[in-house]
């Protein structure tokens, strides 16, 4: 069964359920799968014994009857999520050796429901990165290239080796988290769906902590169906996350209805930025005829502040990273180098065991928090996300749901804007604004550019409201019809 | 004149002065109080808050700050820092929040302590204190702030490491901050016995020193009466009542003579050695002091309605202040035996049970001077001693009703202290009870007189002082139980006096 | 406000990352380039508008003062880079 990695996750699920395939010959695929697509560098740690162990054992429970929603399906894990007795490294030299005594919450959510671990995905060190280029692990390879040009892209970040991974078919959907895009943003660069759930919507618990006060954990899957099928599974009230809310999860895929009539979709004036490509400009455009095709009222909408949500993303995320990345101090887990007395041994553990990018954005956070620079940057900052999340809300008054791009640009090459932070964190222009409101926000394959790269449509949608947001993004995935896949070049 | 001036100004007393070369010094100083509440579990975990255990036992993945750990509040404690603020008449605030204070240090796993900075839980209150002088010095609150203990480092089990234990890392503490209000080392340790026995009546906070419960550190500076504060230098870290005496003098001093000889304070942390009994600077904290506050993004504010906090305040004890006034009015004590007796809630629930229906200053005159001063020298409390309020109540009914003298019952007393017992059953073993017959006395008496015929002749003569002599015989002969003033009355009969 | 390279090794003092000499120039330039762009907030009106210090739409969340953890040092040593007599061991701490 060769084309068994083709399958969906709501196929795959369906042909464990009548027993077509096991979940053991299901797990095996996908490990070679995996073997094969090793020059991509999705994973840090693959684990085929815990597969296909947990493979083992969904197989007795579908023959019993007693599987779980997601019983037999292989996913893999971004390696900031800590798994029990798993490597569990947030792609950085300073958690070497880490191996947690406990469970993330929304891993064992997914372990519950009888899903099978493949192994830990790579990512940006700490989640900090729109390229994947910040792993102490490595790059990842986006599986797509330009048409005529064996160039390597990135995969985008930070979840790329999710992304890639999905993309490549060595796992049949993935854990992301998104911080300023680092769901969205990979998704749309490798064509697949990734969502932002509302914040509080998924337990933080267990996950390493980049900045905690935007930092969700979300689903990355083939299609919008799949997503929405995880998504159920990773959400959820936890009562070891203060800022989880307790509210019930409600069935996202019986929210695909593919009926949006009526439904009001915003078009944000703010998100026409300079210098965007033509393609991406026209894709938008088209997105918003085949909703108005299906039924939807198109509304020219506002949200004044966007343009500062990037400024302020950029003093908000590293002041609460340089704190929560404290505590790598070599003392208690992870890597100690050790110096001539204690200052030392700290400086030489942090110094060695965090990458630049880390470095850069520790020090960042640090001053702006520090005394005479706090008010200047760190309560500015915030007021102004006041001001973005209030944006918004005045924009829910008006419309359902809001369209704009992914990205201002498709995948571009390795190296390409390693010396251009400011170029680089433009990526994020269209995504951090979710992240700083708190809102939901998903990235649906829309297209390929000139150069035939995928291409995103994000939707953003009022918090809590993921249910819209996945029906829209269905019906956008069926007029976009997007099924191109990547040529599987890198097995040789 | 400065805020604090106009207050001395208007509450009068003042510490005593310092004398240096150059004349008075006035000493000013402002505490720091770190108790640790009382509750079963941490501050914001489920791991428990107990004092001892094996190291890093009561130690959860939280505590230890594992990578993607987040802390949940207990709400409990914070019940019991708004039950402290009512219990100090101290603002409370139903919305506060949490920060996050930001260093480097061992056995502060996060690299960061969840505080509260800009808004705490409780604000302004007062602690009143009485001083010896039967005056009273009010200290100011200036707020109290719940905040997570740190782990404990022990650097003299190793020539070069130091081993951390995380027991304590996250245990839920009260700073409770005071204005700059105290003039004296003495008058420190007041203030802190007082807060001391507010927190212990109220419950949250076992007040225990030796454990760690509770912790004081000092801000001290002094200056010219009349002048503007000088610049403080702050003592960390104290748990002993003697230390803080001894600190406070020693930094009062090592400042003046700096002054004296033309030099200048500058801010800084110091520590108190305890074994050279000095204080000296604390380089590592020298370094710099930009701890980044800002608010904790794991956590949302604190918030809580009126209605919860009137909750709260219906369920409080009566305070010691309100109990100290109570005890002179009721009972007609002295300002002094009141504040001794309200110290601690035992002793005067104890007070109160001896006191319920008898003679109240006789109570607290036994309890003070008997009880207390045995207990002392035994090494005892009040909940670990012997005798029984009851007990103690039936000595003194039989006191009242005569069947004791003063003597013997201080006698029976003793027996109860060292064996416990029931003070009518002790008498009636020991055959202690006061002999009030008149003709047993006069028997005595007399037969005193017949064996001492040149005494007799001397009273009779006019030497009237010898009369306790006859008095001392006759308490001899009947074994000291004799009514005493019956054996008086009746001597002076036979003499004609 | 320009970071020059002592503003850079005091913050990173602060942080405790050790920063190669050479490495203080170019990493003062870049936090200028990204400092200097934040600016761009100054131009916004803030007013008396408070600050968004999180996202989540819910209450804080309390618990029960119930003992539930602890007695886990295994767990908690595990990863432990030395430790000795279920204590943690670390470079001594000078006080």
């Amino acid at each position: 069964m060769t084309d068994m990695t083709d399958l969906s996750l709501a196929e795959a699920r369906d042909g464990l359920r009548a027993r077509r395939f096991s979940a053991l010959e299901l797990t095996d695929a996908y490990l070679a799968a995996m073997t094969a697509g090793q020059p991509l560098n999705c994973f840090i740690t693959e684990t085929p014994d815990r597969a296909r162990d947990m493979a083992r054992a969904s197989d007795t429970r579908l023959a019993a009857g007693t599987a779980g929603p997601l019983e037999g399906i292989p996913l893999g894990v971004k390696d900031l999520f800590c798994t029990k007795d798993v490597l569990s490294t947030a792609a950085s030299h300073i958690l070497d050796g880490f191996i947690p005594a406990y469970e993330s919450t929304v891993t064992a959510n997914l372990w519950n429901a009888g899903a099978v671990m493949l192994g830990k995905l790579n990512l940006d060190e700490f989640a900090m990165g729109s390229s994947n280029e910040t792993s102490y692990y490595g790059p990842v390879l986006n599986p797509w290239r330009r048409t005529g040009d064996t160039a390597k892209l990135v995969p985008g970040g930070s979840s790329g080796g999710s992304s890639a991974a999905i993309a490549a078919g060595l796992c049949l959907a993935a854990t992301g988290t998104d911080t300023g895009g680092s769901i969205r943003q990979p998704a749309a660069f490798t064509g697949i769906v990734g969502l932002k759930p509302t914040y509080g919507r998924c337990s933080r618990w267990g996950i390493v902590a980049f900045a905690s006060s935007l930092d969700q954990a979300g689903p990355m899957a083939r299609n919008v169906r799949d997503t929405a099928i995880l998504l159920a599974v990773m959400a959820g009230h936890d009562p070891k996350d203060s800022t989880s809310v307790d509210r019930a999860v409600p069935d996202y895929e019986a929210a695909l209805t593919g009926n949006i009539k009526g439904l009001r979709v915003g078009i944000p004036a703010e998100y026409r930025v300079d210098g965007m490509p033509q393609g991406i400009e026209a894709m938008w455009r088209q997105g918003a005829r085949w909703l108005q095709d299906a039924g939807a009222e198109i509304i020219e909408i506002s949200l004044p502040h966007t343009r500062y949500a990037l400024p302020a993303y950029y003093i908000v995320a590293p002041a609460e990273a340089s704190s929560n990345l404290a505590r790598y101090d070599g003392m208690r887990y992870g890597l100690r180098v050790t110096g001539k007395d204690l200052t030392e041994t700290y400086e030489r553990s942090r110094g060695a065991g965090f990458g630049a990018e880390v470095k850069r954005r520790i020090l960042i956070g640090t001053y702006v928090l520090s005394a005479g620079y706090y008010d200047a940057y760190y309560l500015r900052a915030q007021r102004v996300r006041t001001l973005i999340a209030n944006d918004f809300k005045a924009a829910f008054e008006i419309v359902d749901v809001i369209l704009t791009p992914s990205t201002p640009t498709p995948a571009f090459a390795l190296g390409e804007r390693n010396d251009d932070p400011i170029g680089m964190f433009l990526n994020d222009v269209f995504t951090v604004p979710a992240n700083l409101a708190g809102i939901p926000g998903i990235s649906v394959p829309a297209g390929l550019s000139e150069d035939g790269l995928p291409l995103g449509l994000q939707l953003l949608g009022k918090a809590f409201d993921e249910e819209t947001v996945l029906r829209t993004a269905g019906v956008l995935e069926g007029a976009a019809a997007f099924t191109a896949r990547p040529a599987q070049w890198w097995r040789t | 004149m400065s805020v604090q001036e106009i207050y001395d100004a208007r509450h009068g007393e003042k510490g005593g002065y310092l004398t240096g070369a150059t004349g008075e010094w006035e000493l000013i100083i402002g505490m720091e109080v770190h108790a640790q509440i009382s509750s079963k579990a941490k501050l914001f975990s489920g791991s428990p808050a107990d004092f001892g255990g094996e190291p890093n036992e009561h130690v959860s993945l939280v505590d230890a700050a594992m990578p993607g750990m987040l802390p949940v509040i207990n709400e409990f404690c914070v019940a019991q820092a708004v039950r402290t603020g009512l219990g100090l008449n101290a603002q409370i605030n139903l919305r506060s929040v949490f920060d996050r204070k930001n260093y480097f240090y061992p056995d502060l796993p996060q690299g960061y302590q969840i505080s509260q900075f800009t808004y705490p839980v409780v604000g302004r209150g007062e602690v009143r204190v009485d001083l010896p002088d039967g005056g009273v010095r009010v200290v100011r609150i200036e707020r109290l702030h719940l905040e997570q203990d740190a782990g404990k480092s022990l650097h003299d089990q190793h020539p070069s490491m130091s081993y951390v234990d995380l027991n304590r890392s996250g245990v839920a503490l009260m700073e409770i901050v005071s204005q700059p209000d105290i003039r004296s080392a003495e008058e420190a340790t007041l203030y802190l016995e007082k807060l001391r026995t507010i927190l212990r009546y109220l419950g949250t906070c076992d007040g225990n020193m030796q454990e760690g419960s509770m912790r004081a550190d000092i801000n001290v500076s002094v200056r010219k009466p009349g002048r503007p504060l000088g610049t403080r230098c702050e003592i960390k870290n104290i748990n002993s009542m003697r230390f803080i005496r001894q600190a406070i003098e020693y930094e009062a001093r090592r400042q003046i003579e700096i002054l004296e000889e033309g030099g200048s304070i500058h801010q800084e942390t110091r520590l108190y050695d305890q074994v050279k009994g000095e204080t000296r600077s604390m380089r590592s904290k020298e370094e710099s002091h930009d701890y980044r506050y800002f608010p904790d993004p794991d956590l949302l504010p604190l918030e809580f309605t009126q209605a919860w906090v009137d909750d709260i305040a219906k369920g409080l004890p009566e305070l010691p202040d309100a109990k100290k006034a109570r005890f002179m009015s009721a009972y007609g004590l002295s300002a002094y035996d009141a504040s001794i007796l309200v110290a601690d809630r035992e002793t005067a629930e104890y007070f109160e049970q001896v006191a319920k229906g008898r003679d109240a200053k006789m109570a607290a005159n036994w309890v003070i001077t008997n009880l207390y001063g045995a207990l002392n020298e035994a090494g005892l409390t009040i909940q670990t001693s012997l005798v029984s309020a009851a007990a103690l109540g039936r000595l003194l009914d039989l006191l009242a009703d005569q069947t004791l003298s003063g003597r013997l019952a201080k006698d029976v007393f003793e027996i109860m202290f060292s064996s416990g017992g029931d003070p009518e059953a002790i008498v009636l073993e020991r055959g202690l009870k006061q002999v009030t017959d008149t003709g047993a006395i006069d028997a005595a008496i007399d037969a005193v007189m017949a064996a001492n015929p040149d005494k007799v002749a001397e009273v009779k003569g006019g030497k009237d002082r010898l009369l306790g002599w006859f008095v001392g015989q006759v308490m001899k002969s009947t074994g000291g139980k004799a009514n005493p003033q019956m054996l008086n009355d009746a001597l002076r009969q036979k003499f004609g006096l | 406000m320009s970071v020059d390279t002592d503003t850079v090794r005091r913050i990173a003092k602060l942080a405790r990352l050790a920063i190669a000499d050479e490495m203080l120039e170019p990493m003062a330039k870049e936090l200028n380039i990204i400092l200097g762009w934040a600016e761009q907030l100054n131009e916004v009106d803030t007013g008396s508008v408070e600050p968004m210090t999180s996202a989540a739409q819910t209450a804080l969340k309390k618990r029960s003062d119930i003992v539930t953890d602890g007695h886990m040092q295994e767990a908690v040593l595990r990863n432990a880079p030395l430790t000795e007599h279920g204590f943690f061991v670390v470079p001594k701490v000078v006080e």
